[in-house]
């Protein structure tokens, strides 16, 4: 993912290209078949496991992952955190692909796609949580859409248009953060309706503030986890300003994720608590559950504290892909490995090559767009022409 | 019991299954409860009586026009195996030789309970589903997208996918013969058992069956209607021998109707829209505040800063031209000492020769 990034492209074929045209094409060959022979074929979803690794990961993760978007722009432009600045835009087209992605693989998910604006123009099922969901991510990936494109209208020379954008930035960061914390918070609502299906230790009347907190750190760690693989193979996209503000923002961020992550700790405790579930951590699923909440919420807590303070920027950013790890283990925990519990493990989901290879697919898309736009568009440094914004 | 329309709706609304029928409205705290349409109908499942013949499959597939089944319904080893509903199947029979109790083998039927709030309706997106007043819970798959949350949702595990159909996909399951009961015809099932184990009625009259059959033969039924509650109440009815656990029914469920489940969620939405704005349009003036007042500060701080310096300079130069001032008087003062002495001495001197001249000569070149 380097050389024609480094230098002048003089050849296609780096190591990066070619495994990810090798993903593309397989990508689309079981594209093919997933709308020509149905789910059945490709997916090994059952009566008993309606939703597999397309909504596990794909879904949950997925939006997760995109909290970077509302979490920065928020820190910047509501809570004033300025000095931050230069993280607003690859975090906002971070968020933007993602959501993207998310979109697409529901595409392939759902039984029907092209039905998909159904639940608005045809008959609003407005006590499912599912619409609210919907109803957000439509409306918040049009928000960042919007958020993105001054920095293509200004590749583009569109003044005027970027201009106009720019002045409603506050108001998208605003309808932003009101539209994450109802989605993110009712990915795990959306679970709500199964307590007879979610292990206990998962289930909670807590759960839509788990996820939502959840993604808080989530996007925290996503900035910083991103903003050290782009300055590994993009440095040359930054201008003086990212370079400068980048160990800033690690340390800022880390601090921050320190902060959410000890209060994340305590609400998952009293979660456990409110249930009285105590007796089932001697469980195996109580073992897993605590692997989660010891190995992938307080040892992160502990690690970003001690690499804030020691000022250890190799540790922060170790931290953050781990913490980064430990929210996909949740969303697939809640979506998948705890849910089902109770059924024999005959009749459990493990997810198809296919299925794997789509996810694996709509993840390569992500990075190649997101390598198109960045090796053109002023993400990562700031546009000539606009010198004192973003 | 009898309520107005418009009353009944207004408790399904509360209830969270509003969109159905009436008003879109999911309440978290709320008085009121809806115990079923009134006058609609059910079946009661009677354990005991049932001997796996697997005619109700039989019944059920022919009327529905489902696909053959692999094995044909005559063939009774299909019980072997622990059986669910498919998208084949609406219904199917399971047979249960290791009762905890020692009794058996017994039999259970499996099919779409029709909850009197179904969680399935509540969930779905688009409303496919409804709790119909005859007690059927409807599926409209003209308007279905797909998203199966209806499967994740059932606590019964009911519904099926077709999952091989790639461009008409349906979610499969029970309709309570909707078609045929509309018409005053028995479902299916019921018209094939040749055991009276299912009976069809007003769900109010089967509870009432059930529990004089539970009061007449206390010894062959456990004291409990499953159905009457759980969940919230649904419109099929089961009586047993052993506890429903044996006969794979589960006993954790809960008498919570499934909308509540999510309705304190789903009440936080509003709030939320409401107040989060406020919230960071207040967080947002409070930074710009403190920005403008820092500014502010900063200019008067500056401002101070250089009247001071200005003072303190001006202070100085003042010092500095009265010392100057003071140095020129010393040494003007010493000068004239100096002169002074000096034409004493002169003066002495001259008092040798001729004093009086110069000594005058001396102090007028000092003066210019």
């Amino acid at each position: 993912m380097s050389d024609e990034v480094t230098t002048p492209v003089k050849s296609y074929l780096t190591p990066f290209n070619m495994v990810a045209g090798i993903i593309v094409i397989i990508g689309l060959f079981v594209t093919v078949l997933r709308f020509t022979q149905g789910l059945g074929s490709v997916t090994n979803l059952s009566d008993y496991n309606p939703w597999g690794i397309w909504i596990g990961f794909d879904l949950l993760v997925g939006v997760a992952l995109a909290a970077g978007g509302f979490v920065t722009s928020s820190a910047v432009y509501i809570f004033g955190l300025k000095k931050y600045h230069s993280a607003v835009r690859p975090a906002i087209l971070t968020g933007f692909l993602g959501y993207a992605m998310v979109v697409v693989a529901l595409n392939y998910d759902v039984g029907r796609p092209w039905r998909l604006p159904y639940p608005f123009i045809m008959q609003q099922g407005t006590t499912s949580l599912l619409f609210e969901v919907a109803a957000c991510v439509a409306l918040y990936l049009t928000v960042l859409f919007l958020e993105f494109s001054p920095a293509a209208l200004e590749w583009l020379g569109l003044k005027r248009l970027r201009n106009i954008l720019i002045k409603l930035t506050l108001l998208l960061t605003i309808f932003g953060v009101v539209l994450s914390t109802l989605h993110q918070s009712s990915l795990g609502a959306l679970f709500l309706i199964a307590p007879s299906k979610l292990h206990p230790l998962w289930y909670s009347p807590y759960i839509a503030v788990f996820f939502f907190v959840s993604a808080v750190i989530a996007g925290l760690s996503m900035v910083i986890f991103e903003s050290t693989l782009s300055h590994r193979y993009f440095a040359d996209k930054m201008d003086e300003s990212h370079l400068k503000e980048k160990d800033d923002i690690a340390l800022g961020f880390g601090k921050a994720a320190s902060l959410v992550l000890a209060g994340y700790f305590i609400i998952k405790v009293i979660g456990i608590s409110e249930g009285n579930h105590w007796h089932l951590l001697g469980t195996s699923y109580g073992i897993w559950f605590l692997v989660e909440l010891v190995g992938f919420v307080a040892l992160p807590c502990f690690a970003y504290a001690i690499g804030v303070r020691e000022k250890n920027l190799k540790l922060i950013k170790w931290t953050a892909a781990w913490t980064v790890l430990g929210i996909v283990i949740n969303r697939l925990n809640v979506g998948l490995i705890a849910f089902n519990w109770h059924l024999p493990s005959s009749e459990r989901y493990f997810p198809h090559w296919m299925e794997i290879a789509i996810s694996v697919f709509l993840v390569t898309l992500l990075l190649l767009i997101f390598r198109f736009i960045v090796t053109r568009m002023p993400i990562m440094y700031s546009h000539p022409d606009y010198p004192d914004e973003h | 019991m009898s309520i107005s329309r418009r009353k009944f709706l207004g408790w399904l609304g509360a209830a969270g299954l509003g969109t159905t029928v009436g008003p879109k409205t999911a309440r978290a705290a709320s008085n009121k409860n809806f115990s079923g349409y009134p006058q609609s109908n059910g079946v009661l499942f009677d354990s005991t009586r049932c001997i796996g013949c697997r005619k109700c499959e039989e019944g059920c597939n022919k009327v529905n026009e489902l696909p053959e089944p692999d094995k044909s319904f005559s063939d009774l080893s299909v019980l072997e195996t622990r059986r669910r509903t498919t998208a084949k199947a609406y219904t199917v029979v399971n047979r249960y030789d290791d009762t905890g109790s020692g009794k058996g083998p017994l039999y259970r039927k499996i099919q779409c309970n029709h909850c009197l709030e179904p969680a399935c309706a509540s969930v779905c997106f688009v409303t496919a589903f409804k709790k119909t007043a005859t007690g059927a819970v409807t599926y409209d798959e003209s308007v279905c997208v797909g998203c199966r949350y209806c499967m994740i949702a059932c606590p019964f595990e009911i519904p099926a996918y077709e999952y091989d159909n790639a461009f008409s996909p349906k979610v499969m399951k029970c309709t309570l013969c909707f078609p045929r009961i509309s018409k005053g015809q028995l479902p299916g099932c019921v018209e094939a058992c040749p055991t009276e184990a299912l009976t069809y009625g007003k769900r109010e009259d089967l509870l009432r069956i059930g529990r004089e059959r539970i009061r007449t033969f206390p010894d062959r039924y456990v004291d409990h209607i499953y159905g009457e509650n759980e969940m919230g109440g649904t419109s099929w009815l089961y009586l047993s021998e052993v506890p429903f656990k044996e006969i794979g029914m589960r006993e954790d469920l809960g008498e919570t109707p499934a909308p509540k489940l999510t309705s304190g969620a789903l009440s936080a939405v509003p709030m939320i829209v409401g107040l989060w704005p406020v919230l960071l349009g207040g967080i947002y003036a409070i930074n710009k505040r403190k920005e403008k007042i820092e500014k502010q500060e900063k200019e008067q701080a500056v401002a101070a800063a250089v009247a001071a310096a200005e003072a303190e300079a001006k202070a100085k130069m003042k010092e500095a031209m009265e010392f100057q001032e003071k140095q020129k008087e010393k040494a003007i003062e010493k000068a004239v000492s100096k002169a002074l002495e000096e034409a004493a001495k002169a003066a002495e001197e001259a008092a040798s020769d001729t004093p009086s001249e110069d000594a005058d000569t001396k102090s007028s070149e000092e003066d210019s």
